[in-house]
């Protein structure tokens, strides 16, 4: 019924949907997964008409389809279930169901809100939901607004004639175990009514809900396996297969580290409901991998040791000295330097310099009573400039206007130059080409060189595998299993993500 | 050195629109100083008297920029206190209550001490300084303990403010009549008076505090990046409110300079300067959401703002046209510096 031909999607520097065919069928639940970056959220949003397609044919019913914007797909019946849930929490619940096609309840510009309650209700009706229509939708749980949500899309169904497809993206993250239940004979009932494709990276919960599973892999659909064929196994195989290249990430230079000292210690650490129980200790020069999936807790871990999350059990060593008090500055004044995901947000500010952005966390060494010395300062990211090679024309340029890798190699200049030795990396080739990628790497390894303890968090598992000396896997914030990293010995994809997910 | 980054580096565009929008204040400056004279002439050359264009213009005079540059002071003054402010992408509004207040207590202070700057009088300058960095320190507090958006705090510290000056007053007014305080406005140096020369050096302390201190740094920073100044270890609650204290400083300058330029303290000494002091820093190329800018576009913000009010007196505009005039001018102001390809939606 509804179905992709060879559709591609090209980004600058990625092509990120290569020649896919996807197809869902009548009364069918469709299930889609793979890892970060494989192209799921591509496809989704090609779907659901957020992406247009550079190449290949959409077609409904084997007529040729292209959608400008979502509101042109939804008006085809494609409608999308958002996973960071798309409800608007001050408006009653009838408001959010309706939000945009109030045109129908509106007498002489008057909006009826008893026919908006009525028609609500109707829909709420659908998902089995039995709640006050002018409910503020701020007080319903997470799994009411879940199902909210589905009864949102659930109006196509008056609106258009035709089918209707619905997509869930990774509906079941915030929901526990019993609300998943529910969800999924919810869907399962409301397949009478309509299609659904269903994304998520708990692969149980795929293999149990799906009729058909569509593998993805670097932009391109690698399997489709029907529900009875499916094994665990050997999606992840298919999920991950690939050789890694031990050139790429400077494996021959990964020394071994100096376990007789610890810089950073974790003794049994909690954070609320981020993780739980993590014990670790971190050494100089080595390289420590988080690994697991988006919200498993990595990034948690590293704001609690950078002292912006203060962790509710357990005790954090930092160079032998317990950490009482969490904050930034006593996290920096500790020598622990952070590169956050965000560089745009929180790694450089733009607007200002070169200069001004190396010495941000050092602002100290570079004054006397509050008057900096400008001239030290530009010194300083000379150096800099010539030890990373970072390519700008000179020190006054904003660094808004550097390129990625550059920006890059000036938030960890700015933390070297300042004497970190336990440097936290979140995600730090996140959006780079090869070239900078690489250049991220060998500064890993001149670090690691240099004594200082890094804890990362990678782009994907062959970065995390190729880099560390150690490695954790942590799933829904508990920890899984400890790997060791030490080259020729190192563990494949596959014991990874079989413990990951 | 050079080598390796000279020649991987993409080479820079001369016109591009940053270089642009950072020069417009300046290039409206100067075509303003122009237009004025041409209205002047284009008169006289309807009633067909002989007029050269610039020489005989009253307008473009000393004496008449001399008239502008005073006009100026106390607003820039003002305006430079709120330039740091919005610098940190916050925003200022006390200043017409701290003016007056300021303005009220050292013409109490200045008589009730001597009355003359050659007695113990001159203490009542420090202490009117004083007033107003308490007065930006408690407003920095309430905005940043309480947790209070700093415009409905600054605005509300504003109100109390003036309340205040009128409970100390009783809607009198202050006459300060040394000569030798009056001479900030009586004594010239080549064609400008003192006052002129005091607001240039405070222009360029504040140009100190902006590029070469730790301060000026770190309103950068928080204005550019708040979560990232956090997360580089900056204290980002105290820069505020060493912000707001500074900018009372300021504020109080300005009150000095209100003062010395009419010889009178009172409880609207501070009007109108919410106004100007923000539609200057705005017109002057500082983006109201912060890490763009500096006291360099407020001078120019602030010359902008009376040329054209003086301009229209010049050539016999109503006053209602001016503040009309005024009010387009920070609209186009704000169009022009903002991307609005990256703006979906404005609160």
């Amino acid at each position: 019924m509804y179905e992709l031909r060879q559709v591609d999607k090209h980004f600058p520097g990625v092509h990120a949907l290569k020649a896919v065919d996807f197809k869902v069928n009548r009364h069918e639940i469709v299930g889609l997964v793979g890892e970060n970056g494989a192209g799921k959220s591509t496809l989704m949003k090609v779907i659901y008409g957020a992406y247009q397609p550079d190449g290949g044919d959409i077609t409904i019913d084997g007529t040729v389809v292209r959608f400008q914007n979502p509101r042109q797909a939804m008006n085809h019946g494609i409608g999308m279930v958002f996973q960071e849930q798309s409800l608007i929490l001050n408006l009653t619940v009838m408001e959010n169901i309706f939000l945009g096609y109030e045109q129908q309840f509106v007498k002489f510009g008057v909006i009826d809100w008893k026919a908006m309650a009525q028609a609500a209700k109707r829909q709420l009706a659908k998902v089995k939901l039995d709640i006050d229509p002018a409910t503020t939708t701020s007080d319903l749980s997470f799994a009411q607004r879940q199902l909210v949500e589905l009864a949102k899309v659930l109006t196509l169904e008056e609106r258009i004639d035709g089918d209707l497809v619905i997509l869930l993206d990774e509906p079941t993250s915030v929901l526990a175990k019993e609300e998943v239940e529910l969800l999924f004979g919810l869907v399962r009932d409301l397949t009478k009514r309509a299609s659904f494709i269903f994304v998520s990276h708990r692969m149980d919960e795929v293999l149990e809900l799906s009729d058909r599973i569509y593998v993805m892999k670097d932009g391109a659909v690698v399997d489709v396996v029907a529900h009875d064929e499916a094994e665990v196994d050997a999606i992840q195989h298919k999920m991950v297969g690939r050789e890694v290249d031990k050139e790429y990430y400077r494996e021959q230079k990964q020394k071994p580290y100096d376990a007789g000292t610890v810089l950073v210690g974790f003794d049994k650490v909690s954070c609320g409901r981020r993780y739980s129980d993590i014990s670790f200790d971190l050494h100089p020069g080595e390289v420590l991998c988080l690994v697991g999936t988006e919200g498993s807790g990595r990034e948690a871990i590293l704001r609690t040791i950078f002292g912006l999350d203060s962790p509710t059990a357990g005790t954090v060593t930092i160079k032998g000295e317990p950490v009482t008090r969490f904050a930034a500055q006593g996290g920096v004044s500790r020598g622990v330097g952070y590169i956050p995901r965000e560089r745009k947000i929180e790694g450089i500010v733009a607007g200002m310099n070169v200069y001004e952005n190396m010495t941000l966390s050092q602002m100290g060494n570079y004054s006397s009573g509050g008057v900096l010395k400008v001239g030290e300062e530009k010194s300083l990211a000379r150096a800099w400039i010539e030890r990373l090679g970072i390519k700008t024309p000179d020190v006054y340029k904003d660094c808004g206007g550097l390129s990625g890798g550059n920006q890059q190699k000036v938030v960890l200049a700015k933390w070297r130059s300042g004497g970190a030795d336990i440097m936290l990396l979140d995600h730090p080739t996140r959006g780079l080409d090869i070239g900078a990628k690489e250049d991220v790497y060998e500064m890993i390894r001149e670090m690691s060189d240099a004594g200082v303890g890094i804890i990362l968090v990678a782009d994907t598992l062959e970065e995390a595998i190729g880099l560390s000396h150690t490695i954790l896997v942590i799933k829904d914030g508990a920890f899984q299993k400890r790997f060791d990293g030490t080259p020729g010995a190192k563990p494949t994809l596959y014991d990874l993500v079989h413990h990951m997910i | 050195m050079t080598d390796i980054t000279a020649q991987t580096a993409p080479r820079a565009r001369w016109l591009t629109r940053e270089r642009i929008i950072k020069w417009a204040p300046l290039l409206v400056l100067i075509v303003l100083v122009l237009l004025f004279p041409f209205f002047e002439w284009l008169e006289d050359f309807r009633e067909s008297k002989e007029h050269l264009y610039l020489a005989d213009s009253r307008f473009f005079s000393i004496r008449n920029a001399a008239r502008i540059a005073i006009a100026s002071t106390p607003a820039l003054m003002v305006a430079i206190g709120v330039t740091f402010i919005i610098i940190m992408g916050s925003i200022d509004l006390s200043m017409e209550g701290t003016v007056s207040v300021c303005a009220v207590i050292f013409a109490f202070a200045f008589i009730g001490w001597g009355g003359t700057l050659t007695s113990w009088a001159w203490l009542a300058i420090p202490l009117a300084l004083l007033v107003g960095a308490v007065l930006g320190f408690i407003n920095g507090l309430v905005h940043v303990r309480l947790k209070i958006p700093s415009f409905m705090a600054s605005l509300a510290m504003g109100f109390v403010g003036t309340g205040f000056a009128l409970l100390l007053t009783g809607g009198d007014r202050i006459r300060v009549e040394d000569d030798l305080f009056r001479s900030l406005l009586t004594v010239r140096w080549f064609n400008f008076p003192i006052m002129c020369y005091v607001a240039l050096a405070m222009l360029l302390i504040a140009w100190f505090i902006q590029s070469r201190t730790t301060l000026g740094r770190n309103f950068y920073a928080v204005g550019g990046g708040e979560e990232l100044a956090h997360a580089s270890g900056l204290n980002v609650s105290r820069v505020r409110i060493m912000g707001f204290t500074l900018a009372g400083i300021f504020f109080a300058m300005g009150a000095l300079l209100a003062v010395g330029r009419i010889g009178i303290a009172e409880t609207a000494t501070g009007n109108n300067f919410m106004f100007i002091s923000i539609t200057a820093v705005v017109v002057g190329g500082t983006a109201l959401w912060g890490g763009i800018g500096g006291v360099w576009n407020t001078l120019v913000g602030v010359l902008i703002v009376n040329v054209i009010n003086n301009g229209m007196v010049v050539i016999g505009l109503p006053s209602y046209v001016q503040d009309g005039v005024l009010g387009l001018l920070v609209i186009a102001a704000v169009v022009l510096s903002t991307d609005r390809k990256t703006v979906s939606f404005v609160k």
